[in-house]
């Protein structure tokens, strides 16, 4: 193939000041039409130098994005568990469930939610799950408080449920046990522990997957409380 | 003691990277020839160094140390050997420790074999190399010791999470670090280029391989992940958008692109700013999955647990590369002066028509997956973005690169004519076109797969014509085979990678034709899908290694002749408390039989059966295309000196 047909444009190219010292046409990627197009160097200069800052800038976006939602994440304004929960705003599924025998508490259905003059919170629990361990005395002080707690044993044994509340106290005014975990789906749980508020007419108001700590109970809980007591 | 060795033995390597920036960027700088050759061994004590801390880490998980916090947390005296070394990198800690020995490895490789790149370009490359290094071992050392001690030992571990104990995840993130190391690699080079101001034939040469190398490893991990979601965690499907399967996709995209666009930079010294920026751009996206994964930012089934401490360090890490390799570009890039002249119908037009089509796709991933992070971040909303977008969004981009990537590999180089390629792939794109025919003719109107049917015809067979034409099997058929023998292996690798993706293909358009089906069975009752009759026949107790069991029989028959009899598992791992559902397979390559076992009442079982045709092709494909890069990579030609004179030609000539 002789070097005379290569399409463009033999001889030097039009830019004009020939070869390597001319500014370059736009990146070769984005447009190679410009590669052969002898577009006029001086306005493609600055779009250029523009084209070759647009990375920076995205990366720059992202960045202070990525550092906001880090930031958000300890300070509880950010959480991607915070999976949205289609009952908020509604009021809470019908339900039944038993109590847990041994424990000393009467069992707990949808009616149990309303009648306490004041917004509850609904725990969903299990003995066998680590995080709950970590979230029992935030709720053991919240009972302290008065804020009455209604538990719900999740996919446990009745047993191992009544050794872990033996060991690590009783925080729950009444607990039913889901051993099948269907109650479990009806609100839609993402995992235990998770915790709902419901305020005095059964509606559910909030939602909080993963264990409550002293961020949640601050930032988020403690003003709902208020709100709707 | 072996634990703090460990230890000191990654902060030795720390400061030896440290050492190796130094001695690199300053060598070079000054061109001084003595440190310049001192970066190669610094490198090479720097693999011996983190190479010693793997393997006190590995030693302390087979001992099962339980001294040692990480080896508690993530493995238990019960565990097979085999599992007890993929835990060293099933946590987050210990996968660090193996990132940055990979990242060792590959500068070991640099200043092994790279004698006769010019030495300031490998001083250069090392000291890259080594800040990225510097940056990883600071973060293992700052944040993420794997060799804390516990005091006193519990008496045993707490197991590995069940779902990963399993060979193919025992591999998967190996592999898939080897590919976002990989990038590394062509990254340091390309900022090495940046800094020289000087990117030529040579330089797309010596890119080309480790881009080659590194996109080979993604897909085989990305293809071991997707087969390891689909026998493992029995939903039947094999890719779920998820954002951590994005995250390794990214780097693939930009991976492919890349190794498309050297090969412009290595034959016609074209394209080359563009060359630099995907190069940047791959391991920036390397590193954007690695912090999604690791700052929970995002949640996922694959996502580590975390803390955000880490994560502003990780973003401050990415921060760092990727925003400095950025800014590099945009003041250096400019310099680079172009070379290469070619119309838009050619060999290199069809090299950037993929190079945009790639990268768009990379970008609608990028927005699919990111989008509802930032939503969440300033609109307060939750949104997810699934399937559906991914699958209208991609595909509209996926069929004009199908359709090119059959053209590309016969269009001649500057400028080419249609008729000629088209003349030579008329019977590929009949092949299309007769699969498309032949699938709605038998599975009726089913647009999607009818189309996945007609691409993968005629990917495989643009391929098979490219070769064809290549040995003139039609118009000289007697020398054809020593033709064949003649052809160099990144010819036949390149063939193979495009059939491999057609054979994917293939799979994916089988899957669009999957059925399944609920069923509760009672024992010695039976139920009917695709044909095939699925009959319970017992329900039973089974004792594993470190789990309990319950598996069904399904005995599953044609007419009267038994197929195959499976036994779906649903087992509970008693340390870990956890409980996973084995799913059985039976592939006869035509098809799998796909069996879960769900909950047991009223006396029978619930089981779930799939029917998934063409499934097993999906990861054929991918170890195809793998296999494609690896046939390439051991090209005479790769090996550098062979073709330089033939490059500076090219480049003359242009």
């Amino acid at each position: 193939m002789s070097a005379m047909r290569q399409h463009p444009h033999p001889g030097p190219p039009p830019q004009g000041g020939g070869g390597n010292a001319s500014p370059p046409p736009l990146a070769g990627g984005r447009t190679h039409a410009s590669d052969q197009g002898g577009g006029d160097s001086a306005t493609t200069g600055g779009r250029r130098r523009l084209l070759l800052l647009a990375p920076l800038g995205v990366v720059a976006a992202a960045g202070v994005g990525f550092y906001a939602m880090l930031r958000g994440l300890s300070t509880g304004s950010y959480d991607p568990k915070g999976v949205p929960s289609a009952l908020i705003g509604k009021p809470a599924p019908d339900f039944a469930l038993p109590p847990l025998a041994g424990a000393d508490r009467p069992a707990l259905s949808a009616a149990d939610l309303r009648g306490h003059n004041r917004p509850v919170l609904v725990n969903f629990f299990a003995s066998w799950c680590v995080p709950c361990v970590i979230e029992h005395p935030i709720l053991m002080r919240l009972a302290k408080d008065g804020v009455p707690i209604l538990g719900v044993a999740y996919k446990d044994k009745p047993a191992d449920s009544l050794g872990f509340l033996q060991k690590h106290g009783m925080p729950y005014a009444r607990l039913g046990v889901d051993q099948p975990g269907r109650v479990a789906i009806d609100w839609g749980l993402y995992g235990v522990p998770e915790t709902y508020l419901v305020d005095k007419d059964g509606i559910i108001r909030w939602r909080w997957a993963g264990p409550l700590t002293e961020d949640t109970l601050k930032a988020q809980l403690q003003p709902l409380l208020k709100k709707y007591a | 003691m072996i634990p703090e060795l460990g230890h000191f033995a990654l902060a030795l390597a720390l400061a030896l990277s440290l050492l190796q920036v130094g001695v690199g960027f300053w060598g070079a700088h000054r061109a001084e020839a003595r440190l310049m050759a001192a970066t190669a061994p610094i490198a090479a004590g720097v693999l011996v160094a983190v190479g010693a801390a793997w393997a006190c880490l590995a030693w302390a998980y087979v001992v099962n140390d339980t001294t040692v916090l990480n080896v508690v947390q993530n493995s238990h005296s019960a565990k097979p050997l085999l599992y007890k070394l993929s835990g060293t990198w099933g946590n987050h800690e210990g996968s660090m420790v193996l990132w940055v020995l990979i990242l060792a490895l590959c500068g070991g490789a640099v200043a092994g074999f790279g004698a006769n790149l010019p030495s300031a370009l490998q001083a250069r490359v090392l000291a890259v190399l080594a800040l990225v290094s510097v940056g990883f071992l600071g973060f293992i050392l700052a944040t993420s010791n794997p060799f804390d001690r516990v005091w006193p030992p519990p008496p045993d571990g707490q197991g590995l999470n069940p779902i990963l104990q399993d060979p193919g995840l025992a591999f998967h993130p190996p592999l898939l670090y080897l590919g976002y190391v990989g990038s590394a690699v062509t990254y340091a080079f390309a900022v090495a280029a940046l800094l020289e101001g000087r990117v030529d034939a040579a330089w797309g040469r010596w890119v080309r391989p480790w881009a080659l190398a590194a996109w080979a490893f993604l897909t085989l991990g990305i293809a071991l992940g997707s087969w390891w979601a689909y026998y493992e965690l029995g939903w039947g499907g094999y890719w779920f958008w998820d954002p951590v399967e994005n995250a390794s996709l990214l780097p693939w995209l930009a991976g492919c692109a890349l190794l498309h666009s050297a090969i412009v930079v290595e034959k016609r010294e074209a394209l080359k700013t563009w060359t630099v920026f995907l190069a940047l751009l791959a391991f920036g996206l390397s590193l954007l999955g690695t912090f999604l994964v690791r700052s929970g930012v995002l949640t996922s089934v694959h996502a580590f647990a975390n803390d955000p401490a880490r994560g502003v360090f990780i973003l401050g890490l990415l921060a760092a590369f990727v925003g400095g390799g950025f800014l590099l570009f945009a003041w250096r890039a400019g310099t680079l002066a172009p070379a290469g002249l070619f119309a838009p119908l050619s060999r290199e037009g069809s090299l950037v028509l993929n190079n945009l089509l790639l990268c768009s796709i990379a970008a609608v991933v990028l927005v699919g997956t990111l989008y509802p992070m930032f939503a969440d971040l300033i609109l307060k909303e939750k949104i997810s973005v699934g399937p559906p977008f991914f699958n209208t969004a991609t595909l509209p981009l996926a069929a004009p690169l199908i359709g090119a990537m059959g053209f590309g590999p016969v269009l001649p180089w500057k400028r080419a004519r249609l008729l000629p390629a088209l003349q030579r792939l008329w019977w590929a794109a009949l092949a299309g076109l007769g699969a498309v025919l032949l699938c709605l003719a038998i599975e009726g109107y089913r647009i999607g797969p009818a189309i996945g049917f007609g691409a993968a015809a005629w990917v495989i067979g643009a391929a098979l014509a490219d070769i064809a034409d290549r040995i003139a099997l039609f118009s000289r058929p007697r020398a054809a085979l020593a033709r064949a023998r003649g052809l160099p292996r990144a010819a036949w690798g390149g063939a193979l990678a495009h059939a491999g993706l057609g054979v994917t293909i293939l799979g994916l358009a089988g899957m669009g034709l999957a059925t399944d089906k609920l069923a509760l069975l009672k024992p010695g009752e039976a139920t009917t899908l695709a044909g095939l009759e699925y009959r319970l026949t017992g329900l039973r107790d089974v004792q594993g290694p470190n789990w309990t069991a319950r598996r069904a029989t399904l005995e599953v028959r044609n007419g009267d002749r038994l197929v195959t009899v499976l036994e779906p598992d649903k087992r509970s791992f008693a340390v870990s408390r956890m409980n996973t559902s084995e799913a059985a397979i039976h592939t006869t390559w035509l098809s799998d039989l796909y069996a879960v076992l769900g909950e047991e009442r009223d006396g029978g079982a619930v089981v779930r059966l799939h029917h998934n045709p063409l499934a097993p092709w999906i990861w054929l494909g991918g170890a195809l295309m793998a296999l494609g890069g690896g046939l390439s990579l051991s090209d005479r030609r790769m090996r550098v000196s062979a073709p330089a004179a033939k490059g500076l030609k090219a480049g003359a000539r242009a």
